[in-house]
């Protein structure tokens, strides 16, 4: 009865981890007037940056044995691994290979950050939500 | 009334930097630096608040017009990083490394020449949300 009872519930899990980084929004195929007028500062031809907040919501059902949906530990190593490192005091627009040819929006930014960590969930747990915290005043939030 | 009182104004920039120093190897930056001296630059979102401390006008109540600080900080801080490249883009960290040690006496001399000297003024610099500083120390 308790067990069952386990196996119907769905518990959300949040890992928040963080990176610093450079960026522009910047369209090379459109002229140096026409990005200053659609993205304003943010085009600064020398790039300006930000603290960005990293939000990893994954869902699962707590293991009878543990309690736990996944080891927090081991989704933490697998944000730092594979996203954090790469994205950590680099620049997304230069640095970054799955933001290659792709404007360096945080709406864009959080679909790549997806793409990257989705085929790495432990079996016990499905990605749920990535919310990217640009400033503390902006984010962006993906469900796949 | 002749008690002092702190006001304080928040504002904020975001702006790209790298530390470097020029007179060292490749390979002593990055050992002295680490990641904060990539190439390519990184970046931080600055929250800045600055502390004004005086007795207030008896005929305005105030120490000073909140409005009026704001309006410098914006015109000698804001106008001059956001969305700026530190090493780049301004004159002021074209030879001197924009720590945030650095940052905040550079932004404290700017904002001293425009506030009365009657009032003290502190200024804090967060480079992230655990590493600020503070100067006067």
């Amino acid at each position: 009865m308790l067990t069952l009872r386990l196996l119907s519930i769905m518990v959300f899990l949040t890992r928040v981890e963080h990176f610093n980084a450079a960026h522009k929004l910047f369209n090379p195929n459109w002229s140096r007037e026409k990005n200053d007028e659609v993205f304003g500062r943010c085009a600064n031809e020398n790039w300006h940056g930000h603290n960005f907040e990293l939000f990893v919501t994954v869902k699962g059902t707590p293991d009878p044995d543990t309690g736990f949906i996944v080891d927090a530990k081991l989704l933490s190593k697998i944000i730092k691994d594979h996203v954090i490192e790469k994205l950590d005091h680099r620049n997304l627009n230069l640095d970054v290979d799955f933001m290659k040819g792709k404007m360096c929006s945080i709406e864009n930014l959080v679909i790549g950050i997806w793409n990257e960590l989705e085929p790495l969930m432990p079996p016990a747990v499905r990605l749920h939500c990535i919310k990217l915290v640009e400033t503390p005043r902006i984010f962006v939030e993906y469900f796949g | 009334m002749d008690r002092k009182v702190a006001v304080f104004r928040k504002e904020h920039f975001n702006a790209a930097h790298r530390l470097h120093n020029p007179a060292w190897s490749d390979e002593m930056n990055q050992k002295v630096f680490g990641k904060c001296n990539l190439p390519h630059y990184h970046g931080h979102n600055y929250e800045l608040i600055v502390k004004v401390t005086g007795v207030p006008d008896p005929q305005t109540g105030y120490v000073m017009d909140m409005k009026v600080l704001s309006d410098i900080i914006k015109a000698e801080v804001v106008d001059r990083f956001d969305h700026r490249n530190l090493n780049l883009d301004t004159l002021e960290f074209r030879d001197l490394n924009p720590t945030a040690e650095n940052i905040v006496v550079v932004i404290y001399d700017l904002l001293r020449k425009e506030i009365d000297s009657q009032f003290d003024l502190k200024v804090t610099l967060y480079e992230t949300p655990r590493n600020f500083v503070e100067y006067p120390a």
